[in-house]
């Protein structure tokens, strides 16, 4: 660094450096980066191993210099499940979207949930399949548009988005569950503060710990970035509240 | 010597796999093999591995991927329906390279179909299964002692080769009682550099995937798979031979049915037909060469595939034979098991034809 410089932001060490294949303006560079500076801040990189989706994040593997599985669509969760069962002390976890845990993986997730996995899912909810560009998810809203549901989502036809956040907390061994937001600086912050309390209960062994993230997709929702976290405000946090819908007991932390 | 016990074949399995080193079951109950998890789960309190009833097949698999990835030596054990829903998993782990043993105790088909013994996953288990260019090691045991010997070798040669491999057998192998020879307890201590247990200073990151969205490199990673498959070709076939040195007839058969064509040759030989059994063990890698050699001898007229199912393992006899004798087949299906004087009239009456 340069005399009279001084330093103020970095790159986390565990995010490497390369160039990133996500759109302008979409959270998972945001929440790659939040994860990637809680595994720096925690010390954790050498016992940390994730699991990767199907989808947009497919890639994560190659941004976040830890050990990484790439699980088939959907089992994330098993796979999760079969790293934490056999390396109990590492912090695991998985980083999905709504489609590979909320559609083809429901099943995985309710069921590692109903378990108690101890690992922290981390879950990218933004209402579309990015990847394979932009059909509707299960967590489509009401009346959105997409590719296969171009006159807006028909919940008498498909039913109404489906609320994981809600459903999780549900199950007596998951820990805590929080849905967040990186919309603002400020949400930004609380959704660091809520990646590294799951990690820290997970290190603590207390149950799943999840947390999903309200999330946009500019492309897949044909928006401007700007756009899109309007959309968030007026459409996408009045269904999916920003809120912590369980939490461990005082005495357990 | 081992200990000897008397033990049903699924049992006798289970409890192979705990001396082995198991330390990862995953596995979902179905007909004729749910021994395999009742057994592990009641010896589990003796014992350091992890057991899991997952929700499905699918999770089941993908567990296996997770676990194994992570350095584990992990068992699962299913039955033709169960084993159709873990082919998607078995192609990712054939190329993340993440060594598995399956167990694919066979059920009749197609659909729901039977709960007897069959031989209707052949196909499936020596062509890949799943989708891509692909194989897994496929053991064929024709006895309970079998079932045990080949839970070490799969072990071994999964961890050799870095694959998944798959023990073949049926309901009735699973379901027998037989005096079995059980080894030692091994202590088992991998070497996996490649496995995900966290990335310590010393090294680059550890990556488990079968993604390779460049066609390039997606063929390079096809290009790696086959030369450790023909290594595996080259190395690995197995199998073993009853009476054949003076054979002018050879039935080809393995498991189960190997049982019986053995006690057609006794029956044979006793009325002079000059018969012998040639017995793959190994059904991928298959035998060919071997077969190839005998298909080039005079004395030999005629091959007979002797199957429990519509003609599925004769395919690989023909190609080894190469048109070079006739290659005839004779299988029952649905669960059915045939007898050997059912057989023994068949060869009879191909034998005056020839």
């Amino acid at each position: 660094m340069k005399k009279g410089y001084k330093l103020i932001y970095q790159r986390p060490k565990t995010l490497t450096d390369t160039r990133i294949n996500y759109c302008p303006g979409c959270f998972h560079t945001t929440m790659h980066k939040l994860l990637m500076e809680v595994v720096d801040e925690m010390g954790i990189q050498e016992k940390t191993v994730g699991v990767c989706p199907v989808g947009c994040s497919v890639f994560a593997y190659n941004y976040m210099n830890v050990d990484m599985q790439e699980a088939a669509h959907g089992r994330a969760a098993a796979v999760a499940t079969g790293i934490k069962r056999m390396l109990p002390d590492r912090y695991v976890f998985s980083y999905q979207g709504d489609g590979d845990l909320a559609a083809i993986g429901t099943a995985e997730t309710l069921h590692a949930c109903n378990r108690g996995e101890n690992f922290t899912f981390i879950f990218i909810n933004n209402g579309i399949y990015g990847m394979t560009g932009g059909q509707m998810a299960p967590t489509t809203l009401e009346g959105q548009k997409t590719t296969t549901s171009p006159y807006g989502r028909d919940v008498e036809k498909i039913g109404m988005p489906l609320k994981m956040a809600e459903i999780v907390s549900q199950f007596d061994r998951v820990a805590y569950v929080e849905r967040v937001s990186c919309n603002t600086p400020a949400n930004s912050r609380k959704a660091k503060k809520a990646l590294r309390n799951a990690l820290e209960y997970q290190g603590k062994k207390l149950g799943t710990t999840f947390i999903e993230v309200a999330s946009n997709c500019p492309s897949g929702w044909k928006m401007t970035p700007e756009e899109s976290l309007k959309w968030l405000e007026d459409k996408v946090f009045p269904y999916y509240p920003l809120k912590v819908f369980k939490k461990p007991d005082k005495k357990e932390v | 010597m081992g200990e000897l016990r008397l033990m049903k074949g699924n049992e006798a399995l289970g409890e192979a796999a705990i001396r082995a080193g198991l330390q990862g079951y995953f596995g979902y109950p179905i007909t004729p093999q749910s021994e395999v998890i009742e057994y592990l789960a009641q010896q589990e309190p003796k014992h350091n591995y992890v057991l899991i009833q997952a929700e499905s097949e699918l999770a089941a698999v993908n567990m296996m991927y997770g676990a194994g990835g992570a350095g584990a030596r992990v068992l699962t054990t299913t039955s033709s329906p169960g084993f159709s829903l873990m082919q998607e998993g078995i192609s990712y782990i054939a190329s993340a390279e993440i060594p598995c043993l399956f167990c694919n105790v066979v059920r009749g088909g197609p659909g729901l179909g039977t709960i007897q013994p069959s031989q209707s996953d052949y196909f499936q288990s020596t062509k890949g299964g799943g989708h891509g260019d692909y194989h897994t090691i496929v053991l064929a045991p024709n006895s309970v002692q079998e079932m045990v010997d080949f839970v070490y070798l799969g072990f071994e040669l999964a961890d050799k080769y870095r694959t998944p491999v798959t023990i073949l057998t049926d309901g009735a192998i699973g379901q027998m009682m037989e005096k079995v020879e059980l080894p030692d307890p091994i202590e088992y201590k991998p070497d996996k550099p490649w496995a995900t247990t966290g990335k310590t200073k010393d090294r680059e990151r550890n990556i488990l995937t079968s993604l390779y969205i460049q066609s390039e490199d997606m063929e390079k990673k096809n290009q790696v798979l086959q030369k450790k498959y023909d290594q595996i070709k080259k190395n690995e076939v197995r199998f073993d031979e009853y009476k054949i040195k003076d054979a002018d007839i050879i039935i080809v058969s393995f498991g189960l049915t190997s049982r019986v064509t053995r006690k057609t040759v006794d029956m044979g030989r006793k009325k002079g037909m000059k018969v012998g059994l040639f017995r793959p063990q190994t059904l991928w890698p298959f035998p060919w060469e071997k077969l190839e050699q005998y298909a080039e001898e005079d004395r030999i007229k005629f091959f007979i595939s002797v199957e429990m199912n519509a003609g599925q393992m004769v395919e690989d006899v023909k190609l080894a034979v190469c048109g070079k004798k006739p290659v005839h087949f004779y299988g029952r299906m649905g669960g059915i098991v045939p007898a050997h004087d059912e057989i023994y009239n068949h060869i009879q009456k191909l034998s005056e034809k020839e």
